[in-house]
């Protein structure tokens, strides 16, 4: 049936009066779908750190308009705080999957949704206040535009995250997760941490600078 | 062995023969996940863009033949050198490079596809796609004219007021996703698809360098992917990023631009430089010599090459520090270059060399590389750059490096892969007058450039005064062209002409030690049936000498 390996086949002699080669060691190595995520959070790094140099670059340079003293620090604590959470429920939620206790995944896999929506939702609010009440728009300065550019991204990656969850839920809740699944589970989780980092370096630098 | 060993691998080779209707073929092909015809239809995308971005180059070449010509007019000059180098840098250097890795790299692994088969054929797809729409910025009325490098804030709307830049940063930001999804999925199948026994310090060298520059692509293709979004929301939302009248910065731009562009030079090359690390050792008969000194020579370029890209802006006016922070690193690149270099000619030497077509590439490769490689020495003195930055001295320079580097070190490995692919040989006859055109029109071409750099001659000018003693070198530069430019007809050609009518390859034409030549040609789907075990570097000189197997030695 195949023969393209027929070197290995034909080519020996007698196998007593060769060299033997020695026996393979297995390795030890992430596999592919972890390698993949890694290189793709790697090249995510990559981009928020641009948007990140142009905040910081830029984000003073206003010719008028309101500057970041008008963000609400208790406001971003409270939405960091969830965040934050949402990275402990993740992975007692990933833990749980991989121990086989498929209930307790789902409860810390919709907590964890319910977070990130909940931080969603907190920068809504924060936005709806600084377009109507602060006048700040992504046009009126370079704090606008670099301030909605990167938070804008940020959460754009948790409204991803957040979706991903949401069809793995979904798919939880028709019958128990495959070992595609619970891959997949995992490769996301790593995703959410990853968001959940980024977001902790966006707060240190636009709020706590 | 002949391909009639190999009945099985006919049924779902890529070139499955006449016999089977135009419809379904193009079913096939446009549904595929197989990592060989995504790696062909990259290639064959590259290809075609190369054509395209030649014509471009002609024109200009046509229109700077004597002083005060207009035969183009000056916008559409500045559109032709805008397009042709985004052309050639997205649209034919990285598919072209991304493609071959694609073929070949799963195959010299021992693996049966790529990690992620669906992704790669998204990668493509989007990549040709990202293609397209930049060129459907000429049903705004005419292409972008920002030039390549688009430095702000040529691109905001008060410069630019249709909406080509708008499609041409749209284009790249898609192209850019494919890229990113190539390189994540060269990463995965390079570390985690390795047959067993082939442990990193095994794997073929062509493979190491896919490694480091799927590496690059992900550091340094998503800034260029911010700094995009940014241009379109300056343009589509009135954002102020890169509006100096408004507080932004056109530094920031070249700053953010160059921080991917100069990366992007070393993925364009570090392939080139495995290929030829591959088709070098072939062609003299000996192993690749310093082999761990070149890993890690790929290795420091790839490092060293993330803090160099302001050498491209010693005009601007950084500071005296910048300037020689700048200066010592990518003096510094020389160094693992050079390392490479001497290795290339080491392996060569005292070897039995066979100056077939591929190996005539690698030769065209040193030896124009070289020059390429001195001259980019001398630009990046910052009081040498002073004088001749933006000049026809740096066109040149970069042009012997991309053309004389990358398209040659590219020649070499499709001459050397193609019997694999299509299971024929490619004419010899025809692949010396192309290799001979090529190497003569591209000396003509670009080696004056550099005398009319320093005589003054400004890069993108549409046309120049009779006085200025330019004349002569330019149409030097024409002739060299016009030289060239059969070439790759010839080129083209070959691929289709031998495709039909060239001779069987077999299954091992060069006797060479890489795994991809233990399947047929063309492979089967599958690649391997059983998956090979690896001792050595070369696992099928092991399997050719099993009296003196290279594990004995490493």
């Amino acid at each position: 049936m195949n023969q393209q390996n027929d070197y290995y086949q034909t080519s020996g002699g007698p196998a007593t009066t060769l060299p033997v080669p020695p026996d393979i060691a297995p390795e030890h190595t992430l596999n592919g779908h972890e390698w993949g995520m890694l290189s793709f959070l790697f090249s995510e790094v990559a981009f928020f750190s641009t948007l990140v140099v142009a905040y910081v670059t830029l984000h003073n340079d206003n010719l008028s308009g309101p500057t970041s003293e008008v963000l609400s620090l208790p406001l971003a604590v409270a939405t960091t705080s969830l965040l934050l959470a949402s990275s402990f429920t993740v992975h007692l939620a990933t833990h749980a999957l991989g121990h086989g206790r498929n209930a307790i995944f789902k409860l810390w896999w919709a907590v964890t949704i319910t977070l990130g929506i909940a931080f969603l939702a907190g920068t809504a609010y924060e936005w709806y206040g600084l377009v109507v009440h602060d006048g700040l728009t992504i046009s009126r300065n370079l704090f606008g535009s670099t301030f909605y550019t990167l938070v804008g991204f940020h959460a754009l990656h948790v409204s991803g995250g957040v979706v991903a969850m949401l069809i793995i839920l979904g798919l939880s809740l028709a019958k128990a997760l495959g070992q595609a699944e619970s891959t997949g589970a995992r490769m996301v989780s790593w995703y959410w941490h990853f968001v959940d980092v980024v977001w902790i370096v966006v707060f240190t630098v636009i709020y706590l600078a | 062995m002949s391909l009639a060993d190999h009945p099985s691998a006919h049924a779902d080779a890529p070139t499955s023969p006449a016999g089977v209707d135009l419809a379904s073929r193009l079913r096939v092909w446009t549904t595929t996940v197989d990592h060989k015809r995504v790696g062909i239809m990259y290639v064959l995308m590259a290809v075609v863009f190369l054509v395209i971005g030649g014509v471009e180059a002609v024109a200009m070449r046509i229109q700077l033949w004597s002083s005060d010509l207009e035969v183009i007019s000056p916008d559409v000059f500045n559109q032709l050198f805008t397009m042709h180098g985004t052309t050639m840098v997205f649209f034919v250097g990285m598919p072209i490079l991304i493609g071959i890795g694609n073929y070949v790299v799963p195959l010299m692994i021992g693996a049966r596809d790529m990690a992620f088969p669906r992704l790669n054929a998204l990668g493509f797809w989007v990549t040709l796609f990202g293609g397209l729409l930049t060129y459907f910025s000429l049903a705004t009325g005419g292409a972008p004219a920002i030039g390549w490098f688009a430095y702000a804030p040529l691109t905001e709307t008060t410069f630019a007021r249709s909406a080509a830049v708008d499609f041409w940063a749209l284009g790249l930001i898609v192209a850019g996703i494919g890229t990113v999804t190539a390189a994540m999925n060269f990463v995965a199948t390079i570390l985690a698809m390795r047959a067993p026994g082939m442990t990193l310090n095994k794997i073929p060298f062509f493979t190491w360098t896919m490694l480091w520059t799927s590496v690059q692509i992900l550091i340094a293709v998503p800034p260029l992917t911010a700094a995009l979004v940014m241009v379109l929301f300056d343009r589509e939302l009135g954002a102020h990023f890169f509006d100096v009248q408004n507080g932004g910065s056109a530094l920031l731009w070249q700053h953010l631009f160059w921080f991917f562009g100069h990366p992007e030079v070393y993925i364009l090359i570090l392939p080139v430089f495995g290929m030829v690390s591959e088709i070098i050792p072939v062609f003299s008969r000996k192993v690749l010599f310093g082999y761990e000194f070149m890993a890690a020579a790929t290795m420091a370029i790839a490092f060293i090459s993330l803090g160099v890209w302001a050498h491209h802006m010693f005009a601007v006016g950084l500071s005296r520090q910048v300037d020689l922070f700048f200066i010592v690193a990518s003096l510094l690149v020389s160094i693992p270059t050079g390392i490479k270099f001497f290795n290339w000619l080491a392996t060569m030497f005292g070897g039995r060399i066979w100056f077939a077509s591929p190996m005539l590439f690698c030769f065209g490769f040193l030896s124009m590389f070289l020059i390429g490689g001195l001259t980019g020495i001398m630009l990046a003195l910052a009081p040498f750059d002073f004088q001749l930055t933006d000049s026809y001295f740096v066109v040149g320079h970069f042009h012997w490096v991309l053309i004389g580097g990358t398209l040659f070190g590219t020649f070499a490995g499709i001459h050397y892969w193609y019997p694999k692919v299509t299971g024929r040989m490619l004419s010899e006859r025809l692949a010396h007058w192309q290799f001979w055109l090529l190497y003569i029109g591209f000396f003509v071409t670009f080696a004056p450039m550099h005398v009319a750099g320093m005589l003054g001659m400004p890069r993108r000018i549409f046309s120049y005064e009779p006085d200025r003693a330019w004349e002569i070198w330019n149409q030097l530069a024409t002739i060299g062209a016009l030289i060239q430019a059969p070439s790759y007809l010839i080129f083209v050609y070959n691929l289709v002409s031998s495709y039909r009518h060239g001779k069987i390859a077999g299954d091992d034409p060069w006797d060479a030690w890489t795994l991809e030549w233990t399947t047929s040609s063309p492979p089967p789907t599958y690649n391997f049936g059983t998956i090979p075990t690896v001792h050595s570097r070369r696992p099928l000189w092991d399997t050719k000498h099993p009296d003196d197997p290279d594990w004995q030695y490493e």
